[in-house]
Parts: structure tokens; sequence; C-alpha cells
């Protein structure tokens, strides 16, 4: 339950109304889709209607004689401009806008300028574009059949769709512990394609001011100092005459991290009219086009002693990228995060070989909260677990806490290299089996079983792996995953706070306040948030992968304690005393023993503007900077259980509770972290039972609009029951951890696991998600669908 | 943001006015009321009308739920969320409450009618099964004059029905038999979306035999929303548990669904047999007053 005094100032953490909210309530945000400026042109994009197709002309003559069109791109303009591909952030090329053949469907083909957007829409089906329809490759388990259509034959000698290898772990130790266990137990799993489908969907205002040659982006951009960063090197333009500038955000889970074509596409409309051009996608574009996550075909194996110590698990994973590998996440990661799929557990040994694919779908690979796949290595860790348990014949929560990780244990060095910072799993574990009441709810499925119900327990333990990251390990396309702040007290003592990352609904414009109140004493309520602009921020590359809190949120942390540090010894001038006599009260120092003899934060803010002499090497005024290069990445965790009824007549699964313990370190505000944790778990519910982007053998998206891709309602979530535990990261300046991704990374395995083990009457052992009404019941009758194909 | 084709836009301020503006703009125009399936499809561009016009200054006249001697009188403008709330409907037609309960969202309900859910005539619409099994009449005014048509030739295929271009569906009525009930069952993915299967029935029971049933299936592919083999099973019959399964089986195997993203066939199939023993179940237990409504 949230409560929240009024009109009282609110210093540090705790619980606050979002200060962004007095906009929002009221209808008065300012999206990209609310910029209006004079003479402003509108973009539109042909997509392509195959998935693999060559083209053999476009004549855009009737387009461009439609009265009100101003321009018509087509691939061979942006030839002529060197713009026609672009490099993706995994060492591969995208198409802006397709020049020999398309790949996937709803491919950008072509790009109309006009005066109003109803024209623009118009004037695309005046394009007359001349396609020679091509097998696609829909299947990601056909990819690298030897008579597989070849999609990247733009790759010089491309003769097939295979991407990339990549290991983790040892394998000869691993494959000798899994030759000496007990048991072994694998398992077949699909993490089904899934999509971000923010509420506000992508788009873009580009002004090349032609006077001053200065191109300003407005843009859907959770990243908009890389974003700035990456068009200087892409298109050669000089990088003090780039602004971009990231307004409000209506969601983003990692969709708006990438660059779309239809950004690029607006630049050029706007070159090439001399005239502001704005793109905003549509939701079936959005659908079709955007970066989607998952498509993680896996296949996991878990050892284990007779008596269910776990002893290894290890993965081989079909990764399905699309049309081009334009996953977004460290460079020298191309499967992302997932090696951290050793989960919460001891280990002696671990191994994953990941193989990527092309495929004529969408690329992407990586968004929608999940810190870099560890929302794929969670779930298949914590289904294995499930599996292990039910042919050991053990209860899954016995079994999880034999094998969590101590407390003693930490820091932690996994099989595949991570080192966890902090951890107290089995209190987790416990605190969340006592919310649930977990020995009477298995009471009640004993009884309900003899009756012929179905009702389901499902455990879910996740370690997340956030903040990247440190800059030595990681970078993007070169760029090190450091991040800058400034705080700037200003003479009457009110401060402003200037951030790299931006908030997409996150808070921060009260949460990063409220760290640097909690720091410096002063109000959060004073202290203004600025982000999501190149020109009045510091560098930093963005809020994705849950990286605000525990990167920029200890940049804040550290500048705000530079700024005390600063007015320690401009108040021990004004008290004319030494700075070490005297004491830091959150917000005013005093004289050791003396405490009448004191100065507010402030007072040492007006001093430092005044005409007082400062100390020797004292500058004026009160401010400070910090890049922060993150020493190790931060490890929230997490304990959930699931509770479902399932109609045995019908498959239909209803949620009855979901218990959610999260520890994320000490809570900022723990109003924005229960709402975070609230609409990752919706999330959850989303994958497991009904959202999935699948594709019939023509290639087309089957998931192309909010019709056929469902996100669930509040009638499909039941009333969260959450719960804490406080374990600070023992590296970050302020202990936080970070939260954004938690509940959407740890939810999906606890429903699913809750689902099949409704379902044990009918000995399931797994089916894949979305767990639809039809699939449960295919399940029951041992015939579960593959869910990343149409269905037959 | 997704933008329709150029289209022009009309309103009708009675249905004299509604039909003389088909007249005058033919086939490429069309009504609109509720707007939740036309508009959708407008702004996908899967339909383009050059003419749309407006019907709902009819909705004082068109929107209403009465009783007429032996029958309920549903006015074609009548919102879902009206009919929803209907003491009359709940107490006559316990399926049409059922099944409004489970169209759509509220949103969609407080705008969408009777008359626009019946000639969008989507093959998934749970409006068709319900009237089908309450073995409905619908009332058509045209340039030619009034005429009814009785539900089981209402619809001539999928999007289609027998209302031609020129005319306009102002009245749905459904008959009250003495000592009959009907129930609603639906599955769907998720609050909102289209039905993978629904079946509603109708019973007229008397004692314990069943006098009469008529079943209702939507989204499977029945000829007239119709499951008529299950329903001759059932005549004459003394209800019970099996005589349900056995129709409800029946129904399953009769229909004509296909497999799409909803579902595959054989679960349609399945759904369908559960759903109409489960609808036949307590249609019964209601007509024989058993139950509660």
């Amino acid at each position: 339950m949230t409560t929240v005094e009024e009109g009282k100032a609110h210093v540090g953490f705790g619980r606050m109304l979002r200060k962004e909210d007095a906009r929002f309530l009221r209808g008065k945000g300012n999206y990209v889709d609310d910029i209006r400026l004079p003479g402003m042109l509108h973009g539109a994009i042909l997509r392509s209607p195959h998935a693999h197709a060559r083209i053999r002309s476009i004549d855009t003559s009737a387009a461009e004689a439609h009265p009100k069109v101003k321009a018509v791109v087509t691939g061979a303009t942006l030839e002529t401009l060197n713009l026609a591909w672009i490099p993706s952030l995994s060492h591969d090329v995208v198409a802006v806008l397709a020049t020999d053949k398309v790949r996937f469907q709803g491919q950008e083909v072509a790009f109309v300028v006009a005066e109003d957007r109803y024209s623009a829409r118009d004037a695309l089906e005046l394009i007359d574009v001349d396609y020679e329809v091509l097998p696609p490759v829909v299947d990601a388990k056909r990819a690298l059949d030897p008579d597989a259509p070849v999609i990247r034959d733009d790759i010089e000698g491309k003769k097939d769709n295979y991407i990339f290898d990549w290991e983790a772990g040892d394998k000869a130790v691993c494959d000798d512990v899994f030759a000496k266990a007990d048991v072994v137990v694998s398992q077949e799993m699909l993490y089904p394609r899934v999509h971000p489908a923010p509420m506000e969907t992508c788009g873009a205002v580009a002004w090349m001011d032609p006077i001053d040659q200065k191109l300003t982006i407005w843009s859907t951009t959770q990243a908009p100092h890389a974003h700035r960063t990456l068009y200087a090197l892409v298109a050669g333009l000089p990088e003090h005459k780039l602004r971009v500038i990231s307004p409000d955000i209506g969601g983003g889970f990692g969709n708006k991290v990438g660059i779309y074509p239809g950004y690029v596409l607006a630049i050029v409309g706007s070159i090439l009219t001399k005239a502001p051009v704005k793109w905003m996608e549509d939701r079936s574009e959005n659908l079709m086009s955007t970066s989607f996550a998952r498509d993680y075909h896996m296949r996991g194996e878990i050892a284990a002693t007779r008596e269910g110590k776990i002893l290894g698990v290890r993965v081989d994973v079909l990764a399905d990228h699309g049309a081009f590998n334009n996953t977004a996440q460290p460079t020298k990661y191309p499967a992302g995060f997932f090696h951290v799929f050793t989960g919460s557990y001891d280990l002696a040994a671990a191994h994953c070989h990941v193989r990527g694919v092309y495929t004529n779908k969408a690329p992407g690979g990586v968004a929608y909260a999940c810190s870099f796949r560890v929302t794929e290595a969670v779930y298949l860790v914590e289904r294995m677990v499930d599996r292990l348990a039910q042919e050991l014949g053990v209860d899954p929560a016995e079994l999880r806490m034999k094998n969590l990780l101590r407390p003693d244990q930490f820091p932690h060095v996994t099989p595949t290299g991570w080192e966890y910072d902090s951890g107290e799993y089995p209190r987790a574990l416990q605190l969340a089996m006592d919310i649930a009441g977990y020995d009477e709810l298995r009471r009640e499925q004993a009884e309900k079983r003899a009756r012929g119900e179905l009702m389901g327990i499902g455990i879910s333990f996740f370690t997340e792996t956030v903040g990247a990251g440190p800059k030595r390990h990681m970078d993007i396309l070169g760029l090190g995953m450091a991040d800058g702040c400034e705080v700037r007290v200003h003479p009457t003592g009110k401060a402003v706070v200037r951030l790299s990352v931006q908030t997409q609904g996150q808070g921060h414009e009260t949460t990063f306040a409220q760290i640097v109140s909690e720091v410096t004493g002063i109000p959060a309520e004073d202290v203004e948030v600025v982000h999501g602009d190149t020109d009045n921020t510091p560098f930093g590359l963005g809020t994705y992968g849950s990286r605000s809190t525990p990167v920029s949120g200890a940049a804040a942390a550290v500048a705000s304690r530079r700024i005390v540090d600063k007015a320690r010894i401009i108040a021990a001038a004004m008290l004319e005393c030494a700075p070490e006599d005297l004491e830091w009260d959150r917000g005013s120092f005093h004289v050791k023993g003396d405490p009448g003899t004191s100065k507010t934060i402030q007072e040492v803010a007006l001093a430092a503007h005044g005409p007082m002499d400062l100390p020797d090497g004292v500058e004026g005024h009160l401010d400070a900077t910090c890049v922060y290069d993150p020493p190790n990445l931060t490890y929230p965790f997490g304990a959930y259980i699931c509770v479902v009824d399932v109609d045995p007549g019908t498959g239909k699964v209803a949620v009855r509770r979901f218990i959610a313990v999260d520890d994320c370190g000490p809570r900022i505000n723990p109003m924005i972290v229960e709402g975070q944790v609230h609409g990752g778990l919706a999330d959850g519910v989303g994958m497991a039972l009904m959202e999935a982007i699948a594709f019939d053998e023509d290639g087309n998206n089957l998931g192309a609009s909010f019709m056929d891709y469902l996100i669930p309602t509040s009638l499909e979530c039941p009333s969260w029951e959450t719960g804490e535990t406080v374990t600070p990261s023992p590296h970050h300046p302020l202990g936080l951890k970070g939260v954004g991704e938690s509940a959407t990374v740890g939810s999906p395995p606890a429903v699913v696991n809750a689902v099949i083990d409704a379902l044990a009457p009918f000995g399931v052992k797994h089916a894949d998600m979305p767990l639809t009404p039809a699939q449960v019941w295919r399940a029951m009758h041992g015939n579960p669908m593959r869910t990343d194909l149409a269905i037959q | 943001m997704q933008v329709p084709a150029p289209v022009e836009y009309e309103r009708a301020l009675s249905v004299e006015e509604a039909i003389a503006l088909l007249v005058k703009h033919g086939s490429e125009s069309r009504l609109i009321a509720g707007g939740h399936s036309l508009l959708p499809m407008m702004k996908l561009r899967l339909a383009r009308p050059e003419v749309v016009i407006d019907i709902n200054p009819l909705a004082g006249a068109l929107s209403y739920v009465r009783r007429e001697g032996d029958e309920l009188a549903i006015g074609a403008m009548t919102r879902h969320a009206d009919l929803l709330a209907s003491a009359l409907v709940s107490e006559h037609a316990p399926i049409i409450a059922e099944a409004e309960r489970v169209i759509a969202d509220p949103v969609v309900r407080n705008r969408g009618t009777v008359g626009g859910s019946l000639c969008q005539a989507d093959p998934a619409e749970d409006l068709s099964a319900v009237f089908a099994a309450l073995g409905a009449t619908v009332r058509i005014r045209g340039p030619r004059g009034e005429r009814s048509v009785d539900i089981d030739s209402f619809h001539t295929g999928p999007y289609t029905t027998v209302v031609e271009p020129d005319e306009i569906l102002t009245e749905v009525r459904v008959r009250i038999h003495p000592g009959a009930s009907s129930a609603y069952e639906k599955v769907e993915r998720r609050v909102g979306d289209w039905a993978i299967a629904a079946a509603g029935a109708m019973l007229q029971v008397s004692g314990a035999a069943i006098t009469s049933a008529r079943i209702g299936l939507a989204a499977v592919g029945a000829e007239a929303f119709r499951a008529p083999r299950a329903e001759a099973l059932l005549s004459g019959k003394e209800g019970s548990p099996e005589l349900f399964a056995a129709a409800g089986a029946e129904a399953g195997r009769e229909c004509n669904p296909h497999s799409d993203q909803r579902g595959p066939e054989d679960y349609k199939r399945h759904l369908v047999s559960v759903l109409t023993e489960r609808a036949l179940s307590r249609a019964y237990a209601r007509a024989s007053g058993g139950a509660a409504r």
C-alpha cells in the first residue's frame, strides 16, 4: 500500500509522488509526436509485403506527381548519399531502404515526404515496386540446411545463413561433471519472439537548419548521446553540429535503443527538402519492423546427484537474429549476458554454446526488459531446475533451497565468469514462501488433485545482471559504458542534476532528485533533473539493461558527495574552523560539540557564489561532475511464486496469486520500485500466457497488430503481492542495484512452472510459451505445439 | 497513427434519410454506428468506403429493448452496454447477458451496437451465435420497404449478409418461449479477444423432457452458426449429463473450424464439445428451475 504525505519537503530516499506526474496526469507530456515546427513536413515509409523478394524495379513517378508530395526517397537515392546501408550494433550492416532485395515482411523500401501525414500515406500506394518473390527462411532450425535460400547475398562470398558461434564456460570440465553425475535431465525449449510494444511507437522529427548547418533530431531514443555519436560516425556529420533530443518517451523496454531506418530517413528528408520532417510509425509498423526480443531455441541439460545436489548446467542455443544481426549489447558478447544462465545456484561447472542464424524476419534480438538476454538465461535455468525436481520427485522449493548460493559465498565467481556482488538468497525465498503460505498451498493442491481439479504452484528464483558496465569489458561500437553526471547547486540552494540517461517512464525526474537529496540534504523538490538533450547533458550511453541506477545513479551520488566535500571546506571557512572539525547532518554542517554553530547547504551555496574569500585552491560556485565507470555489474535478485488454476476442460489458465520478493538493494523510492515490479510481472504473465510473434510458411508476420499480438490486461493479472529484502551492493556508492527489469526477467518461469505443475497429473514435462488455452490442452494430450510457426 | 484513405462523411437524422443516402451514394457507401469494426478496418485500409453515413443520430429511435407480446424487440442501435444492463434481457434471454459480459471490453461495449455487430457478420461474432441459438428474426428496411428475415438465412457467408447495400437493419426480435432458458460459454485467449470458440444453447423444457433445442456456435465455421445434428440429438429427450456430453461431441464433429493462431482445428473441435456441453447443462438447469439464473 502506497501512502505519501503531501505538502512536506522530501529529503532523501522514501516514498514521494513522482515529480513528472504533474504533467503526465494532466495529459501535458511532450512526446515526439507533439513536436510541431513551422513548415514541418511528414514522412511515411513504404514497406515490403514479402518476407524475401528481389526488387526488379521501383517506379516512383506517380507518387512524385502527387500535388502534396515533396520528395520520394528510394534505396537508389540513399546510395548516392552512401546511406543505403548503415552499420549495425553487432558487426553487421542494416539496410535503411532496400536496394537489392527485401529480407523481411515490413522492411523499408521507399520514403515519401509530403505536406501532411495523410498525403504521405496516400502517396505510398502510388509507388509501384516490381518484386520477384523468393522462397523465405522462416524456421530457424532449417536456416543452415544446405538447400536453404541465402538471405545475405549482399555480403561478399556469403553462401549460407550462419552468423556466429559463441561459447562460455569450460566445456571439458562441464562434460566431465555430466559424465559422472547420477542424474542428467535434458529439455528442449523455445523462448519465442516477443515484442516490447511500448505505448508510444518510434518516431523522429529532423531539422537540418540550412543556415547554420546544425541538425537537430527529436527522437524516441533511450540513448541520445550514443545516437548522436553514431550519426556523426555513420553519416560523417560533425558531432558539434548534431543535437539529439529525447523528449518525453512513452515506454522503451529496449525497443528504443537502436537507430531505425525511419530516423535516418527523417534526416535525409530534411536535408532534401530543407524543411523539418516528422516520421512517426504506426502500431503495425512498430510490431513488424522494430526490435523484437528472444527467439532462442534452447536445449538445456542439468546434472545432479541422486540426493538433489545440482552439479552443472549446459545449454545449446540456436539464436534466430532475423535478417540483419542488429542486436544491441556490449560488443564482445554476441549472445548478450546469456552466460549468466548458471542462475542463483552453487554449480561445479557450466557451459553454453550459442549459434546465431539469419532468417527472413525483422532484426533485433535484445530488447524488452531483458538485461541483455538475462531473461532467456533465467527462464532456461529455472525451467531446468523444475524439470530436475520433477525427475527426482522432490519439491521444487526444497530443491532450490538446497542449492541456492549461501551468503558466505559472496562475492561469488560463477563457472561462466560473472562475479556476483552480494546476495542473501535463502532469506528471499523463505520470505516469498511465507507470504505465499507455501505449505498450505501444497495441501490445497493435493486436495484439489484428488477431485480432478488442476492447480499449480510455480517458483522462480532469479539473479539479474545489470548496470553495464565496466569499461574494460564493455563497450558499444567502441564507446565505453561509463556515464557522466553534473550537479550544480544554484546560489539560493536549489540544484540541477544533468544526466546522460533518459527516462521512458521509470520516474528518473523523481529518483535522481532523491539521490542528490539523499547525499546533499537538499529537498528532492528543489532538485531539477535535466536529461534527454545532448546539448544540455554530459555524455553517456543511456537507459537500458536496468543501468540507470547502477551507473548514472552512482555518478549522481559521487558528484553529490563532491558537492558536500566542497561545501565542507566552504562551511569551515564561513565558521572559521578546520573542515575536519565539522559534522555533517545531511543538509548542514555544525562544529563538533557545538550544534548551534552551523551552516546549511543552502547558506554554503550562497556563500560559494558570494564575495567571501574562499580557501586556497577552492574555486567559487558549488558544482561537481563525475564520470562513473562501474567496477562491476550489480546483481539484484528475487524469489517469485505463482499460483494458477487451469480449467481441465478448456485448458484456460487463470493466474490466482503472484508473490514477488525483490532484493534490489536499498530502494530510492519504494512506490516507484513497486510500480516497476508490477509492470514487469504483467509483462511476465503476458509472455508466459499470450504474447508471441509467429510467422507462417511465407514469412508473414502473424502478430502485426494488437488484435494478433496480445498484451495482458488487468483482468489477466492478480493483485500482486510484493515483498522485499535488502542486500546492498558492496561496490555501488549507495548500495543500489537497479530493478527495472527484475520482474520481467523473473516472472515468466514462475508462471510456466506453475502451469506445468498444474498439469503434472497428465505427465506433462514441458510446453513452450505462450501457454494459450490451445497449447495447454495440447500439452495435456502429449502434443504441444511449436509457437514460432503458424498453427496448423 | 494509422490513417484511413480519403472518405466523405454524411450524417443521417432518420432511417428514411439513411436509406436515401445509401441510395444516393451506392455500394461504396457504408453505414457507421459504433464504428468499432469499420474504423479499424478503414485505418488498416482493409475497408475503403468512399462515403461513411453516420447513423448515430438514429440512436434515439433505434435504441431500445422492450417486450412486445411474447417477443423481445431490440433496436439495432442498442449499444452492447445497454443490452448487458437490460433487466428484460437478463430475465428472458440470459444467453444475451452472458455473451455481452464477454464481448470485447467496456469501451467497445459502450459504443458498439447490436445491428453493427450483426451486419459486420464476423465469423467469430458472439451475437450471431447468440441470435442463432435464440432463433431470432431481424427487420430490414430499404427503398423497397421493410422485410423480416429469419436469423438462419441472414448470413450469406463470412462478413456478408442478406442486407442489401441500400438497406438498413432496424431491429432484432426474439421470441419468449415458456419453459425455456439459455446460456453462453466462450473461451478467448485474453479478455477482449475474439472467441477461440463459443457456444450458446437455448432449451425449452417440459417436465424433464427437452421439447426444443437450439445451439449457436461462434468462430468455428458452423453453417448459419448452428449445430443441427447436435440439436437433433436433444429433442424429445430427458436432459442428462450423458446426453449433453453426446450433443457436445456431435457439435464438435459437425462444425467446421480451421487452424489459426487462436488454436488448431483439433482443439477448437474439442472446445466446441466442452462449451456446448456446459452451455446445455446450464440452460437445462435454468429452464428446469433447478439452478440459479
